[in-house]
This record gives structure tokens, C-alpha cells and sequence, in this order.
């Protein structure tokens, strides 16, 4: 129902064939620029961490207590609002476009021993070998499958009317606001599957190596943010504290907003379990294209979002250098006019008003129209460049 | 000196460092001021370049922290980034260990198809960083008992005996050492200049240079190692420990040579074995052995290579099966695999490839 039906098969394979053309190109192409790039972000990614955090501790030195004439409320706020700010921007870059990019081997080509995806280990509580299950291979391999991608309303949201309503979905605008502030605590829960535990489906044994994992993840992060930084403000530990958990909260917020973006607007499909069986791979880049959405903006904002801005790009190449999505981007999406395929892009406030819109109205048992309503605004969107 | 219970304290405090910079440690961050500085792994730069010959160039290099000194004769793994990848290469260390200033050379010559040796003659300025191992091998002179040593030696080979004759010099006391040099032409030697002034201050240091190719193809035969030629430099060969290093068919004759006299033992070899191993563009299947496992199938070039280890028995992590989620890179130690979605050759031995993808192109050995 959801699939495309005016493509042929000859077609989709044809289609596929010149995604993987494209593909080929770009990654026979990789060299000393995207090296260049990635080590740049890294050393920016380090530097602006702890930029932010002794900018922090600095701003101690404004608290209206002391004596000295630019001692205040307004200098100690706007200095520590500074360094937060640092903070969190730095704990952006290095989840986004530094480490969940090396965690789906977009950088393995380089033979790096420092950057590998094997061994990476990223600034979240999630600890990177579980997000590498629940990302790359569940919903990497299945996307927008229902039923088999948790990464569709994270077991938590009915994001579709494909999914069926139930009285605890009514909680969702809520629910959405507390995943928002905590995503980073959902991601890190994400792997243990639990509904599939209530459910029966899942041993409470086979949770405790991966809960042990989490645990000695969030003993390290708690120490570093909630202990060790705060412990050297002596008396003032406090304010570093909270200024470090503001920091993680703007990334959850950040995180989220860009990672709802990527699947959940309107315009965007799920498939049916049966409807993938004997998908083959170009049948897969078709999927992969018709669940996932772009965010349009400036180079900044893709950056910052980790390139997940190019959502569709990342879906069809997933361990392409994330670098290479911009410059792919306006070939990809001449392909899908060509094919008369959607191509769903948009501005940020689009997407994620669209997105808030779904969560909204899907938490009552009717199921509204987002899905046909999108479909047609996109292909109209498609059209307009061709 | 210090004290155990000064380095535990130490190693305590970096620790707790350590934590600040979780997940990653402290030494990141002081590698951003100075990369040799860090602790996670070990760096050197290039301080200095000097031109040997044409192709031959030295790299005069400043470890950092966490070098510790080597032993004449020993080699380190030197690791640079060329088209954004990262290659690693063994090098013997042509420095006396004794010099003083820290820093330790390498001496590179340019080999026809080798694009990093190319790479590191030609285009690592100084200032440049590189990556660093230990220093490593057991092809270094007894520090207990005296020797008298015969250095036979061909070309770049010259590079570990450079190192113990330069420590031999610094330390004021060149032992009776015959040294038997080749190279193509006179203009060719590396270090030739200092060999040759070397020869001239040691009375015990006995240099003969063999040069293959500078009278044309007749003459060159009789100008590599024969038997009656080690005979006339050396009559008293039997009697010496032999520190030999050079281009295989050398070493290969060497070695015959000493089993055949009964005295394999008094002869020490140092090869470098070339990366790559044969790229067979035809090869279709081959025997797959899993080290890990100790298991051995033949497969026919089509099936993947997760399929493979999944029919033989084994169960090695995996995920999407399609090539997209990486659960399943698995470690190629030898051999050619091929890349089923486009047909691309992967033959460095310790390269990652992603089993279900991949299907034999010829015999592979996987660390699986």
C-alpha cells in the first residue's frame, strides 16, 4: 500500500543500480580532505569541551560574593550561561557528527587506530557496543519496519496510525516532553528491550550483562559531570554541577529534535513486515528513501546535527563519511525526480512542527490523515525542482 | 630511582586525571597543545630530513613520551597517513642508541611500488608527526660477551649494522669487524661517506664495498656473494658471528651457504617481509582458514564469507547481513577477499573487512 507502485521492478532495480554507482564514486573518492575533516572536528570537539568547562569554573570568580567591581549577578550568570553553552555544543559534536558517525564505521576506512568504530567509546550513557545493536543493526536493517524497527516511536510513542492506539498513548505529549529532556537515558535503555521483557519475550536474564554495561557507563559519566568537575569549585560545586547538567539536557533537546526529524514527519512511510519479504537491495534503498526525512539549512546546522540533516543520504549509505552527504545530497534527490519518487525534505520548523503535530493527534485512538496528507505534499515538493 | 610507592601514586593520580576526561583520557586533551605529549599512544616528529642518495632519504626523528631507548640493530613500526589512510611500515633505527639528543633516525629508500616508502621520501616535511611503536627485534649484537662480528649487508640493509657501528664509534671502540657492503653503484651508498671515513679512523674496521651493477650485466654475477668471494673477504668467516640484512635472494644465499657449512647458528638474519601479499584478480574460492576456531573449509569465491563460517559451524557476530551495520568485521590476516557488491580486491593482511560481503578470492586466513 505504502510502497511505490508506479515503479517497475526492472525500474527499482535500475534505480538501485545508479545508487550504488553513486555510492562507488564516493567511496573510491575518500582521501586526505576527509581526513583532514574529521581530525579538525575532533580537535574543535575537544577544545570546546574544555573551553566550556573551565569557563565555567572561571565564571566562580563573578559571583556577587566577591568584591571587585564586575563581580555580580549578571556577569557570573552570563559567563557560566557561556561556558555551558561551550559545553554543550562540544557534547553535540561529539554525539553527532563525531560519534555516532564513527560508530556506524564511517571512518574505519582510515585505518586510524584512535578512530575506529570498534573500539570508540562516545560522551552518553548509552555505551556505544549496545547503541551499535540498536542503531546500526535494528534500525539501520529495518527501518520503519513495524513491529521490527524500535526505533518507531521508541516503544514508547505511536508515531504512525500503522501502530495500534492504546489508552497509554493518551500520556504521549507528555511522555515526548520527558524523553526530550532524558533522551540520552531512553537511548541508553533503548538495547534492553524492555517492553519485550513485560511482554514475556525476553528473559530478565539476558538483561543483566547489558544493564552491567550501562551501569559502569553511567558511573563514568556521573563521575565526571556530577563528581569530579563540580568537586573542583570546592563550595560553589553546585553551580558547575547544574551547569554541566544543563549542558546534557540542551544535547538531549538537540538530539531529539534532529533524531525526530529524521523519521517521524508527516510524508514519511512504515511498512508492513510482509511487505519487505524478498526485499532485495535496490527494494531496500527505495524504503530506506520513503522513510526518512531531511531538514534543510545552513552548513552550521548540518554540522551540528551530525549531517542527520541528510537523513535520507545516511540511510542509503550508512558508513559513507558523513562530509559527503551535503555534496551527494542534490544528485540523490535529481534521482528521486527522475524516478518521480519522493524526496522529503524541509525546513526544521516544518519537519519538527509536523512531527509535534503527529505526536499530538496520534495520541487519541483517531488516527488522522497525516500519512496521505504528506504523501502528496511531498511529491509535490519532489516536483518542484524537476 | 623512584620508589614503587611513588610510581603507585603516580599512576593514581593520572588515573583520577584520567576520569576527568571520560570517556576518553586525559592525554587527548595535552595532545592537542603537543602531540608528543600523549600517553594513549606514542608519537614522534620529524625534526630533521637529509637526502642519502637519489631515492634514499634519512628521517631524523623525536620521540615522545613513553620512548624508551632501543638496542643497536632494532626496528620500530612507523605509522603515516597518505590519502587520508593510515599505513604502517618497519623500519630499522640507523642511530646509535648513545646519541644524546633523544631523537633516533630511520633511513628510507624509495622502492619502485611502494607508495609509502615513496610517501616518506618524498613528502614528510619536517614538523610533520608520526605515528610510533617500541622499538622491537633480537637482531641486535650480545651485550655480555665481546663478539667479532662480519656485517653483510645490501643496499637500505645497511640501516641496523649503521645503528651498532655508530654506537661502536661512540663508545670509542670499534671491535675487529669485517664488513661486507653491496650496492649498485658507488654513487649509491647510503651512509657511503661515512662508512668510507669510519674505515679510515678504525684500524680494525675492515670495510669492502661490492658495487652490482657498475660494469654492466657480465660482470655483475661475479659481483654478488659467491662463496670464493666470502673467502677472499673474509677467510675466517666460520669464526665470526654473521649480522646480515638485505633483499631476500641475499639472505636466502646466506643462508645455504651457512647450513651447508654446518654453521647456521653463527648466522643472524634480518628480513622484512614484503606487505603485500599476491593480488589475484581471477582467483575465485580457495581454502578459508578461521585461526580463532582452528577450523579450515573450502569455499567456492561466490558464498560470503559470514556463510562460510556459518556452514562450517561457527556462529561469529553479525547483524544485517547486507553490509551496512559493521557487527560482523572480522580480521583478514592473509590472503585476497573480494567485495561481492562491487568486485573490489581487500589483500592487506590486517585489514577489517566485513564477512558478509566478502567471499574468498583465493586461500584467506581470518581471525575468526
Amino acid at each position: 500500500m505504502s510502497f511505490p507502485t508506479h515503479l517497475s521492478d526492472a525500474a527499482i532495480e535500475e534505480f538501485g543500480r545508479e545508487l550504488d554507482a553513486i555510492r562507488d564514486e564516493v567511496m573510491e573518492s575518500r582521501g586526505e580532505r576527509d581526513r583532514r575533516y574529521i581530525l579538525r572536528l575532533i580537535a574543535i570537539h575537544r577544545g570546546l569541551a574544555l573551553g566550556g568547562r573551565f569557563v565555567i569554573l572561571a565564571s566562580l570568580a563573578f559571583l556577587p560574593e566577591w568584591d571587585h567591581v564586575l563581580a555580580g549577578w549578571t556577569s557570573f550568570l552570563t559567563i557560566i550561561g557561556l561556558g555551558t553553552l561551550m559545553l554543550a555544543l562540544a557534547k553535540i559534536l561529539e554525539n553527532m557528527e563525531i560519534g555516532h558517525n564513527v560508530l556506524h564505521a564511517q571512518w574505519d576506512w582510515m585505518r586510524d587506530p584512535d578512530i575506529q568504530s570498534a573500539t570508540w567509546e562516545w560522551d552518553s550513557v548509552c555505551p556505544s557496543d549496545q547503541w551499535k545493536h540498536s542503531h546500526n543493526v535494528m534500525h539501520h536493517t529495518w527501518t520503519n519496519v513495524i513491529g521490527k524497527d524500535r526505533d518507531v516511536g521508541y516503544g514508547m510513542l505511536r508515531v504512525t496510525k500503522q501502530q495500534r492506539w492504546h489508552p497509554f498513548y493518551l500520556l504521549q505529549p507528555l511522555s515526548a516532553l520527558v524523553m526530550a529532556a532524558l533522551f540520552e537515558w531512553f537511548i541508553a535503555l533503548h538495547d534492553l528491550e524492555i517492553n519485550r521483557v513485560l511482554a514475556r519475550k525476553r528473559s530478565l536474564a539476558q538483561l543483566r550483562a547489558p544493564i552491567r554495561g550501562i551501569g559502569r557507563k553511567v558511573a563514568r559519566q556521573g563521575l565526571k559531570d556530577y563528581v569530579l568537575w563540580p568537586a573542583l569549585a570546592g563550595p560553589w560545586f553546585l553551580y558547575v554541577l547544574a551547569a554541566n547538567a544543563v549542558a546534557n539536557v540542551i544535547r538531549n533537546l538537540w538530539t531529539f529534535v534532529i533524531i525526530f526529524c529524521g523519521h517521524f514527519p508527516a510524508g514519511v512511510h512504515y511498512f508492513r513486515v510482509e511487505e519487505i519479504a524478498g526485499e532485495t537491495r535496490a527494494r531496500w534503498y527505495v524504503r530506506q528513501l520513503l522513510g526518512s526525512c531531511n531538514i534543510e539549512g545552513g552548513r552550521l546546522f548540518h554540522v551540528l546535527s551530525g549531517n542527520l540533516s541528510h537523513q535520507i543520504e545516511h540511510h542509503l549509505f550508512p558508513d559513507m563519511p558523513s562530509n559527503r552527504y551535503p555534496e551527494i545530497a542534490p544528485r540523490v534527490r535529481a534521482l528521486c525526480v527522475r524516478y518521480r519518487l519522493p524526496y522529503n525534505t524541509n525546513s526544521l520548523r516544518r519537519q519538527f512542527g509536523s512531527t509535534v503535530s503527529t505526536i499530538l493527534r496520534l495520541s487519541l485512538p483517531i488516527g488522522g490523515s497525516a500519512i496521505t496528507d504528506g504523501r502528496q505534499r511531498t511529491c509535490r515538493a519532489a516536483g518542484q525542482i524537476g | 630511582m623512584m620508589t614503587t610507592s611513588r610510581l603507585d601514586t603516580v599512576s593514581k593520580i593520572a588515573t583520577l586525571v584520567d576520569h576527568f576526561a571520560s570517556p576518553l583520557r586525559a592525554s587527548h586533551y595535552l595532545g592537542l597543545i603537543n602531540p608528543l605529549w600523549t600517553s594513549h599512544k606514542l608519537q614522534a616528529r620529524v625534526v630533521d630530513v637529509w637526502d642519502e642518495t637519489a631515492d634514499a632519504r634519512t628521517l631524523t626523528l623525536r620521540p615522545g613520551q613513553g620512548w624508551r631507548r632501543h638496542r643497536a640493530g632494532q626496528h620500530v613500526r612507523v605509522g603515516v597517513a597518505r590519502d587520508g589512510m593510515h599505513h604502517t611500515r618497519t623500519y630499522s633505527i640507523s642511530s646509535a642508541p648513545e646519541r644524546d639528543d633523544g631523537c633516533i633516525t630511520i633511513t628510507v629508500k624509495a622502492a619502485a611500488a611502494g607508495r609509502v616508502s615513496q610517501h616518506l621520501v618524498r613528502h614528510v616535511p619536517p614538523g610533520s608527526v608520526l605515528s610510533l611503536s617500541s622499538a622491537q627485534g633480537d637482531f641486535t649484537l650480545p651485550e655480555a660477551a665481546p663478539v667479532r662480528p662480519l656485517f653483510i649487508t645490501a643496499g637500505s640493509g645497511i640501516t641496523p649494522i649503521m645503528s651498532m657501528l655508530r654506537s661502536y664509534a661512540l663508545r670509542g671502540d670499534i671491535p675487529d669487524v669485517v664488513h661486507l657492503h653491496y650496492a649498485p653503484h658507488s654513487y649509491d651508498v647510503i651512509f657511503g661517506n661515512e662508512l668510507e671515513a669510519l674505515a679510515a679512523q678504525h684500524a680494525r674496521y675492515n670495510l669492502t664495498r661490492l658495487y652490482t651493477r657498475m660494469n654492466g650485466e657480465a660482470d655483475s654475477v661475479r659481483r654478488h656473494f659467491s662463496a670464493e668471494q666470502l673467502q677472499r673477504v673474509c677467510p675466517d668467516w666460520r669464526a665470526r658471528d654473521t649480522y646480515a640484512c638485505g633483499p631476500q635472494s641475499l639472505l636466502a644465499a646466506l643462508e645455504t651457504h651457512w647450513r651447508e657449512a654446518g654453521n647456521p647458528r653463527r648466522l643472524h638474519l634480518e628480513r622484512f617481509h614484503a606487505p603485500w601479499a599476491e593480488l589475484s584478480s581471477d582467483a575465485a574460492g580457495g581454502r578459508v582458514r578461521f585461526l580463532k576456531s582452528g577450523l579450515a573449509v573450502e569455499s567456492d569465491g561466490r558464498a560470503n564469507l559470514l556463510r562460510v563460517a556459518e556452514d562450517a559451524g561457527l556462529n561469529p557476530p553479525h547483524g544485517c547481513r547486507m553490509g551496512i551495520c559493521h557487527s560482523c568485521d572480522a580480521r583478514l590476516l592473509s590472503g585476497c577477499v573480494r567485495d561481492l557488491r562491487n568486485g573490489r580486491m581487500v589483500d592487506q593482511p590486517d585489514a577489517t573487512i566485513q564477512l558478509c560481503v566478502n567471499a574468498a578470492a583465493g586461500n584467506v586466513e581470518l581471525d575468526v
